[in-house]
């Protein structure tokens, strides 16, 4: 039963999805093999939720088509539901519940025997290092319990294919750090995870390949190496700290760079792309401020992280929304509460 | 790893309609036991389904029943039980439509609908978990109408017919209620909008007084409404008394509610997000 190309666990082309006059997605492509781990890295907006909504069959495409574990997710949209796991956005569990009844529920709905669907809760409350919350009410976990539960709750079925939607989102950095641990435990065991994220850490820490959405279409795919190597190799940054200086300084460093030198308005630390320049961009860099009269502050070289990548793709950074915030946080719901079809 | 290889079967092909059949009737099973699981773990849940309608008994019976005039055997008591059922039966559904609203913000749906259950189950076992639980709730306000002086007068099937009455009535508002939820979404709304139409169709009915002492105007909304039909039922299989032309109102509007609202709660549940 499997599609084209059974390596091919995922496989999204041409999908659009529009709400009312919004268009959530404009034609995204995607491609992920079996066995590997996707990134999709977005702002907020983006689209990111929209996409695994219409991979895990919660939504129907407007245009263009998606398989998963070689079916199509409109037409065999059971057979798909039958081959992946599901973590939203939120913890999709009932607090009211014990973390095993939770589990042991789920595995009810799977269609297990009440003794199997005790035998799968417990092995997961252990994988997740829930034991000892395992008999109290999930109202009371912590954040990062909520999240592991939830995670655990998508794993009941022994999906093929996960999709994780903002795992780490609301976590504290410890519960991030242990969330990455679950997650990197799970892809060891030969899961194919998509995996989406505003965090460009998160991506670069835990996905072999990365798209980066925007406004509902990819700008770019790659793995975190190649997307690095988009910004023009290493990056030239320093701040000036005279308002009225930085002027003077972008026209001082444009000649060094490869791409458009980038300004943070507030903090005024500007970074631009040197390509393999390396270390000469570095002295040139120190020449030409210093030629220009500029006072500049911790100069520095370094390798490109993703939020450069970021930048440079895009023009404006990840964490800002370049369309007015006016929207749910959560599960990107329209503020009106419109009903959606 | 005994209950992992079990799974392994999941991955198959469609299974036959047997069996999908027989997963409808045991998923719809696990999602009512997983509701019932939760409004027994939260005592302000069954405070409020319970503790309100014992408390319109007492209010009505002892503080407004002396102003209100009837002509029944058994005078006021026996006429406000009938009716305190069948509101008790009708606010029970706010439940229903909280707790789908309330489901959906969470995820919960949408887990629920990424996996391989049954489509119907999730609607089904909530109403079969909300009817099961409006029937436990009706069977304590009875008891609490014996305690302040009420009594059937018209034998154990009537009193049998007359609970099993509420029971159908409520379900069908169950339905009305469970669209609502899944299409309101938010929760505030979905309780305010339910206090707009569940008070005055109780209350503007012939629940709690004579209709004949309502002014003439409200008497032509009251006389003529679906929650009077019913409650003028049940007062029948209750108390005795003519009973047929209500009786086939009554079941002429809950089949009209169900075959309305039951059809779109369904489309509000697949299109939920
Ligand atoms: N049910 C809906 N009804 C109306 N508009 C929607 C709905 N769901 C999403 N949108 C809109 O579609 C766009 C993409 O939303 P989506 O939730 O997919 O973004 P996202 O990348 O997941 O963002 P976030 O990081 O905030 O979760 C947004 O403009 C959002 O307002
Ligand atoms: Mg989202």
């Amino acid at each position: 039963m499997a599609g084209t190309d059974s390596e091919t666990a995922i496989l999204a082309e041409g999908v659009t999805k529009s709400f009312g006059d919004v268009k959530a997605l404009r034609g995204i492509d995607l491609a992920v093999r079996r066995g590997t781990v996707l990134g999709v890295l977005g702002p907020n907006g983006a689209g990111k939720t929209t996409a695994v909504r219409i991979l895990t069959t919660l939504l129907r495409p407007d245009g263009g088509r998606a398989r998963v574990d070689g079916h199509d997710v409109v037409r065999e949209a059971a057979a798909v539901r039958r081959s992946i796991g599901l973590a939203g956005q939120s913890a999709a569990i009932q607090e009211e519940l014990t973390g095993r009844e939770n589990l042991e529920i789920i595995g009810r709905l799977y269609h297990l025997t009440w003794p199997q669907a005790r035998a799968r809760a417990t092995e997961l409350l252990e994988q997740f290092d829930l034991v000892d919350a395992a008999d109290r009410a999930a109202k009371g976990f912590s954040g990062g319990m909520q999240r592991r539960l939830d995670l655990a709750a998508s794993l009941v079925g022994n999906p093929a294919v996960l999709f994780l939607d903002e795992p780490t989102t609301g976590l504290d950095p410890r519960s991030r750090l242990s969330m990455w641990d679950v997650i990197r435990s799970l892809v060891a065991q030969g899961t194919t995870l998509l995996l989406t994220t505003q965090y460009l850490d998160e991506a670069d820490e835990l996905a072999d390949e990365i798209v980066v959405i925007d406004r509902g279409l990819v700008i770019a795919a790659g793995s975190s190496e190649e997307l690095k190597n988009r910004v023009g190799g290493d990056v030239l940054e320093f701040t000036v700290a005279d308002q009225h200086q930085v002027a003077a300084a972008l026209g001082a460093i444009a000649p060094l760079g490869e791409g458009e030198p980038h300004v943070e308005a507030d903090t005024g630390r500007i970074s631009i792309g040197v390509g393999s320049g390396g270390s000469e961009a570095l002295v040139s860099g120190v020449r030409a401020l210093d030629a220009a009269g500029v006072a500049a502050r911790g100069l520095t070289l370094r390798r490109p992280s993703l939020d450069d990548v970021f930048l440079a793709l895009t023009g404006h950074a990840a964490e800002e929304t370049p369309e007015p915030a006016g929207r749910g946080r959560k599960r990107g719901r329209a503020p009106d509460g419109k009903a959606s079809s | 790893m005994t209950a992992a290889t079990a799974l392994s079967t999941l991955h198959l092909d469609e299974p036959p309609l047997a069996q999908r059949a027989r997963w409808a009737v045991s998923d719809t099973l696990t999602i009512t036991r997983r509701n019932l699981m939760v409004w027994m773990r939260v005592p302000a849940y069954i405070a409020f389904t319970v503790i309100q309608p014992v408390m319109f008994v007492l209010m009505f019976r002892y503080v407004f029943g002396g102003a209100i005039p009837v002509q029944v055997h058994g005078g006021y008591v026996n006429f406000l039980m009938p009716g305190i059922i069948g509101q008790t039966a009708a606010f029970a559904t706010f439940g229903t439509a909280i707790a789908l609203a309330t489901e959906l913000r969470k995820g919960v749906i949408d887990r629920l609908r990424s996996m391989p259950m049954a489509r119907s189950a999730v609607l089904a076992g909530r109403l079969v978990a909300d009817t099961a639980r409006m029937l436990v709730t009706i069977l304590i306000v009875i008891g609490v109408g014996y305690a302040v002086g009420f009594r059937f007068q018209n034998g154990v099937a009537g009193a049998i017919g007359m609970v099993a009455l509420a029971t159908v009535f409520g379900l069908a508002i169950c339905c009305i209620a469970a669209y609502t939820g899944l299409a309101i979404k938010d929760e505030e709304s979905v309780q305010a909008f339910g206090m707009i139409w569940l008070f005055p169709i109780t209350f503007l009915s012939s629940a709690f007084v004579p209709i004949k002492t309502m002014p003439g105007w409200l008497q032509a909304f009251a006389n003529n409404q679906p929650v009077t039909y019913v409650i003028d039922t049940m007062r029948a299989l209750a108390l005795g008394g003519p009973i047929q032309a209500n009786l086939l109102k009554s079941i002429a509007c809950i089949a009209a509610i169900l075959l309305i609202f039951a059809p779109l709660a369904v489309r509000a549940y697949k299109r939920a997000s």
